[in-house]
């Protein structure tokens, strides 16, 4: 068996520990533009301010490929699937045949159209490692950063050049900080944590224009910048499935096993749409731990196994400044809210099931209400009250403890 | 494999567990001088009004911290054990996300502690169970 694997992130190493757990012989081939070994995307930020380094953040062991018998082809792209020959055609001319495909080619930075940003010297986006290295390269102590998006990639970019740099300022269309996971109240409390390191805000107003070292505002305020790094979305990267037929929506479409709707194609991670159980809806999950186990579910289908992934959330956990976030589900419901100005809780109940939540600062045990979205575990076999105080095993109910937690299943 | 198992009619509550791993894992010579020290153990007595029983990682066969770590931190050991790489974690926390049973929590530098059933250890065995005065936890192939 051939397979091939396009991307060498996250998803592509789900889709190899997968495969591996059904078929030790098979052939892979990992088709990677990046020159890297894989590393961890989301640890770019931590690699600027110092908690990580390059040989750390490696996402596999050193020996990975060896272990796990993969030919890497690294710095060369996938141009077109041939999906009738059953093969990919690579940037540098040659041929790969495959019997089972996965296209797990994430997404790109999307940068939206501000006037004379052609102009700018210094700008970066914040996605891959290359990119962090090329930001570190133009950064010094003199430096004024000017980011563009007050999301999950905005921020954590501003806290890895914080204390590197001479001013940062984050502008946004929206009115609060990371709009798309967090509430009003609790995006207020991350503003002001951020704000108190000396980093400054400007919301609800974009750049209507980048003129000699400066970004002036649709509000009209002025903003003098060295360096710009916009963050303001990502994109899935589609058009290999799209080119050849395979339907793309938002993103790929993949099923339960995640399969595109070509033969002998799978996809997986940034690419794809995940159906979120929450909402009963398709979207995309950017996020790594459902790439792996969207990868994962990929790899073992491919190997001839029989896996289906059907209960992704949108879920985050990440932090600023020992300020820790983690959030899960949507927030549409009955509310239940804490909040003392610096630790916040908001847990949101429908249809008899917790379907999201939001906790700002004590973040401790938030997988137990993570689970029971994940399991959609009915309130009512279980002491809901007590478990909206505080987040413990000793809420559920007997059965649950005892199958859990002593190994003992009840008939 | 063998993983500790809670018998919670029979737990006291009097959290003597939380030393024996808080000790275990300190590298510490004497458990007395644990006093006065505020300690994170890897296993935590979790009590209301009707029941306690203590919680440690289950090491689950199909473990969703590994796979949702960003780091590349947390791994499961050929013997099943789910392990934390400390040099890799970088404190995100996206394990305390997952993990359904609440029972991996950040360490005094903010990143993952757990159990590692006491492999990493000079105890070599769950130090908790070891000590425990009432069989209230067990190591036990189940």
């Amino acid at each position: 068996m051939k397979y091939v694997i396009i991307g060498n992130s996250a998803a592509a190493v789900g889709c190899i520990e997968g495969i591996r757990q059904k078929d030790e012989f098979g052939q892979i081939t990992v088709i990677s533009s990046e020159k890297y070994h894989t590393y961890s995307r989301p640890l770019i930020s931590y690699l600027l301010c110092g908690k990580t380094d390059i040989e750390k953040m490696k996402y596999r062991a050193a020996d990975f490929y060896e272990k796990n018998k993969c030919k890497c082809l690294f710095g060369v792209s996938v141009v077109k699937i041939n999906k009738d020959e059953k093969t990919v055609t690579l940037s540098d001319g040659e041929t790969i045949p495959y019997d089972k495909l996965l296209v797990a080619t994430g997404s790109h930075p999307f940068i939206p159209t501000m006037r004379g940003l052609e102009s700018v010297k210094n700008k970066f986006t914040f996605m891959s490692l290359d990119d962090a290295l090329s930001l570190e390269k133009a950064l010094n102590k003199n430096s004024h950063v000017l980011i563009i998006g007050a999301g999950l990639i905005g921020l954590k970019c501003a806290e890895g050049i914080y204390g590197r740099c001479k001013s940062i300022t984050v502008v946004d269309l929206a009115d609060k900080v990371m709009p798309s996971v967090l509430d009003c109240e609790s995006s207020a409390i991350v503003k002001k944590h951020i704000e108190e390191k000396g980093i400054k805000f400007i919301l609800s107003d974009s750049v209507d224009e980048f003129k000699d070292g400066s970004a002036i505002l649709k509000s009209g305020k002025k903003v003098d910048f060295d360096i710009v790094v916009v963050a303001v979305g990502v994109r899935p990267n589609t058009s290999l499935i799209s080119d050849c037929g395979g339907e793309v929506r938002r993103g790929i479409a993949v099923d339960d096993t995640c399969k595109t709707t070509l033969d002998d194609i799978y996809a997986a991670g940034d690419c794809t749409e995940s159906h979120d159980i929450t909402t009963d809806s398709y979207k995309i999950l950017a996020l790594l731990p459902n790439a792996y186990m969207q990868g994962e579910t990929a790899g073992i289908n491919m190997a001839g196994g029989n896996k289906s992934f059907t209960n992704a959330v949108p879920m985050n956990s990440i932090g600023f400044f020992g300020l820790h976030i983690i959030t899960a589900g949507s927030y549409e419901g009955e509310e239940y809210v804490v909040s003392d100005g610096k630790n916040y809780k908001k847990l949101i109940t429908k249809d008899g099931l917790l379907k999201g939540y939001i906790l700002v600062g004590d973040v401790i045990r938030a997988g137990i209400y993570t689970s029971l979205i994940r399991e959609q575990m009915k309130l009512d076999s279980l002491d809901f009250e007590s478990l909206k105080k505080n987040p413990s095993m000793t809420a559920m109910n007997e059965s649950y403890r005892k199958l859990k937690l002593s190994g003992i299943s009840q008939s | 494999m063998k993983k500790v198992y809670v018998n919670e009619k029979w737990c006291l509550g009097c959290h003597l567990c939380e030393y024996n791993c808080a000790f275990a894992n300190s590298g510490l010579n004497d458990m007395a001088k644990l006093k006065g020290r505020t300690i994170l153990p890897n296993i935590r007595v979790e009590e209301n009004d009707k029941i306690c029983f203590a919680v440690n990682c289950r090491h689950c066969d199909d473990p969703i911290c590994v796979k949702s770590c960003i780091a590349g931190a947390l791994s499961k050991s050929p013997e099943g054990v789910v392990e934390i790489n400390k040099n890799k974690c970088v404190g995100c926390l996206t394990c305390v996300l997952v993990c359904p049973f609440g029972c991996v929590l950040p360490d005094e530098n903010g990143i993952i502690g757990k159990c590692e059933l006491c492999t990493k250890n000079s105890f070599g065995e769950p130090a908790c169970v070891k000590g425990c005065p009432n069989n209230a936890i067990v190591f036990e192939e189940r």
